[in-house]
């Protein structure tokens, strides 16, 4: 007698913590009640590859100005804020010297045109990032069907140990609420502002290739920037490769970096 | 029992700490809920007849639907859904819903400060014209 | 125990009142920082670790160099520490909660923090850090409060306790391992690119850790009825010794290294450090104070005269805590970041607010550590009375 009421109250105990737990268990679980008649697409016009890649051909570039429309119109599309105060900068893509893109290849009398050259850099979208797998939430992963480097601004906790990890350079952290370094009246409405305490950088413009677009900055290149998929052997960028003698920032690193360039 | 006093008197302070939201309700804010919130649909969106889901649908559960849709974007390279009747929409907060709902103010806020949350979606996502949120 | 905690002189209650203040002062900073952002500190896209992730680096040391009393107690069953293996355990309780807070402060989206659980990410190397760190707070709680209240019982501690006490002991080299774990495997970062980082932790926090201990040690006998002893605290002093002394030595096979391979991505950043680069040097004064004081720290504690006479141990370690300090907080962080990937000089100065917020949570741990030293010294003036 005594035994079973001890049996019956546990059964009863576990049976309410099961109720219990159900919401708990329903908060954390995906959202997939959406049922299953609704469907999910990449959408008709998206441009696939199995890993992007861009080839920069430096010799188009002769003097920094040559190299403002891109930044400006990769700084326009995605809607980063501009600040005075140097901590805070923010920057997908910009341009900087020779021996600042490549600290690892210093080489003494090197060809004066392709020093006195500025060099445009941003992220390389690794074939094997530092900065994913440093990572502690996934908030930043490579996406498995292309191969960009992502940023989930939704998830990101802001422990900046990706900006730590990257070994060039090409996170920046939003110090303070980004808005406050926008103009309302210029912001591009299809892209999205980002929120104070998160980490961001170049995305490849995943939103304009999804939509049958190439990037903002390879569109205003004028050619000197090609992009391409680098895993299929007719791309244009394996052509340019192929043709071409290319460098890539700090390879020696293991890091395969996605950006080429033509010096 | 010496500590008797005591021992009321911190019951009774903890009653009254207790009962204060009703008690606030019930003597200072008399019978007053604050009226229901309405709802005003731009003439797109009545045009439409019925949003990217059922209405019922659309009304308890739209924010599971933006979460997916945004891990969808961000994590899953989709950007288009179809829904049960067939039609494909762009997956995008300022630029599909808000296309329809233009009216911000009348229409996500009102409700939003109705049932006193504060979604931070507009952080980041665009919401022109702005509304009124406080 | 904690009734304990409760009853103190007045002096006491002023110090606890003090370190409320402090706490007071630096949580209304940090809600000006939540508001704001981290904006108001001194980091930048360049230097984007602080002064919040330099001093969390060397609390952890702090924690971990409580295993120093343990481990002799419990293997060597060397009895003598029987007496103050409890301070040791209570310090690395106060060290990591302020570890904690620290890396809650340095977070863009500290409300988020919980992802790290939610999204396990078995190759990020923090997840392994947040869960050790959090184990080994776990277990001194455990460990030290029931060996406690047995002390206070008059009976010996409960059997089961043993295999906890014995896992605390390589916890504490996990801890400050996977701290070191988190610079030394980033590539591109030449200064923390070496496989003795985590030795050198260790090294460092072996010597600041039990340090800090005979500090605490003179300045509980001064104040209270319990005395921790004579010979633990020359015992401790000895662990000091060696241990700054390893720190000095693994120090200077980094220098080794980097300046007789002369390869220029490891050289810049100790050049940096310590002669400056492309005209900036703000750490250069720093860093030759932070070696100076290891070395006298080193005379003072190795030397057989100065270490027995208390007045030069207590100095040997307080210049061995600050020269480490600067070693392994400023040093570490600064050392690391500048110059940056781009081969850029971008320096850092911690602000005034940072350091304050900074100051805040040491005035949490100097609470959390006064309560327990309350008790500790509590129980142990009932049982000898």
């Amino acid at each position: 007698m005594k035994s079973s009421r001890r049996r019956f109250i546990k059964l009863a105990g576990i049976a309410a913590l099961g109720l219990g737990a159900q919401p708990a268990i329903k908060a954390i679980a995906p959202a997939a009640q959406t049922g299953p008649q609704v469907e999910f697409s990449p959408g008709p016009n998206a441009l696939t590859a199995k890993q992007w890649a861009m080839v920069i051909d430096t010799r188009r570039f002769n003097k920094p100005e040559d190299l403002e429309p891109m930044i400006e119109v990769c700084h326009k599309t995605h809607n980063v804020p501009h600040f005075s105060d140097k901590r805070h900068v923010i920057k997908w893509i910009w341009e900087t010297h020779f021996h600042n893109a490549f600290p690892d290849i210093p080489n003494r009398f090197i060809s004066e045109a392709a020093e006195s050259r500025p060099y445009l850099v941003l992220c390389n979208h690794c074939e094997n990032p530092p900065c994913v797998r440093a990572c502690p939430t996934k908030a930043t992963f490579k996406r498995e069907n292309d191969g960009i480097v992502m940023m989930d601004m939704h998830r990101c906790i802001g422990c900046r140990f990706c900006m730590a990890a990257c070994p060039y350079g090409s996170r920046s952290f939003n110090f303070v609420d980004p808005r406050t370094g926008l103009n309302e009246k210029e912001m591009n409405p299809k892209y999205p502002t980002r929120m104070m305490g998160v980490v961001e950088k170049c995305n490849f413009c995943a939103e304009r290739l999804a939509v049958g677009q190439k990037p903002a900055c390879v569109e205003v290149s004028n050619g000197a920037i090609a992009f391409g998929d680098l895993s299929d052997p007719n791309s244009e960028v394996r052509h340019l490769l192929r043709e071409n003698f290319t460098i890539r920032r700090k390879q020696n690193l293991g890091t395969e970096p996605c950006v080429y360039y033509i010096v | 029992m010496s500590d008797k006093k005591w021992i009321i008197l911190g019951l009774l302070i903890f009653m009254v700490l207790f009962l204060s939201p009703f008690l606030y309700n019930v003597l200072i804010k008399a019978g007053k809920a604050a009226p229901m919130a309405e709802l005003v649909l731009t003439p797109k969106a009545k045009a439409a007849k019925e949003c990217v889901m059922p209405t019922p649908y659309m009304r308890t559960e739209h924010m599971q639907l933006l979460d997916e849709w945004r891990l969808k974007v961000v994590r899953g390279a989709q950007r288009d859904f179809t829904n049960a009747q067939g039609k494909t929409f762009e997956m995008s907060l300022t630029n599909t819903c808000l296309d329809c709902h233009s009216n911000k103010a009348e229409f996500c806020d009102r409700c939003h400060n109705y049932a006193s949350v504060r979604p931070y979606c507009w952080d980041c996502h665009l919401d022109n014209p702005q509304g009124e949120m406080k | 125990m904690l009734e304990l905690a409760i009853k103190g002189s007045k002096s006491y209650w002023i110090w606890i009142v003090a370190l409320l203040a402090v706490i007071g002062a630096g949580f209304l900073l940090y809600l000006n920082q939540l508001t704001v952002g981290l904006g108001i500190t001194g980091m930048s896209r360049d230097v984007s670790w602080g002064f919040y992730i330099a001093n969390f680096t060397y609390l952890v040391g702090v924690a971990a160099g409580g295993v120093m009393v343990v481990l002799p107690y419990y293997l060597h069953d060397y009895k003598a520490y029987g007496r103050i293996t409890i301070m040791g355990e209570f310090l690395a309780i106060a060290a990591l909660i302020m570890c904690m807070l620290l890396i809650v402060v340095d977070m863009g989206q500290p409300m988020r923090v919980a992802n790290v659980f939610l999204y396990p990410t078995f190759n990020s190397v923090l997840l392994y850090d947040a869960t050790v760190l959090n184990g080994y707070l776990f277990i001194n709680l455990i460990v030290g409060w029931n060996v406690l209240q047995a002390e206070r019982n008059g009976v010996h501690y409960a059997h089961w306790l043993k295999p906890i006490i014995y896992i605390s002991i390589p916890f504490a080299v996990s801890i400050h391992t996977v701290t070191a774990y988190l610079y030394c495997g980033l590539p591109g970062r030449g200064f923390w690119l070496t496989a003795i980082l985590a030795p050198r932790f260790l090294s460092s926090a072996f010597a600041a850790g039990p340090a800090l201990l005979v500090l605490l040690c003179l300045f509980v006998r001064k104040v209270t009825h319990f005395d921790p002893g004579k010979e633990q605290i020359q015992s401790l002093g000895k662990t000091v010794a060696y241990a700054i002394c390893i720190n000095v030595f693994f120090f200077l096979c980094e220098i080794f290294v980097a300046f007789y391979s002369k390869i220029p991505e490891h050289m810049d950043h100790i050049k940096y450090l310590f002669a400056g680069l492309h005209g900036h040097g703000i750490m250069v004064p720093w860093m030759w104070a932070s070696m100076s004081l290891m070395v006298i720290g080193i005379i003072l504690t190795v030397n057989p005269a100065t270490r027995k006479n208390e007045t030069t141990l207590a100095v040997g370690c307080a210049v061995i805590i600050a020269g480490t300090w600067i070693d392994k907080a400023l040093g570490m962080i600064a050392g690391g970041f500048v110059p940056n990937p781009l081969h850029e000089v971008n320096e850092y100065v911690p602000t005034l607010k940072e350091i304050c917020i900074t100051l805040g949570i040491y005035a949490m741990g100097a609470l959390v550590l006064t309560i327990l030293y309350k008790m500790v010294v509590g129980v142990k003036e009932e049982v000898r009375a």
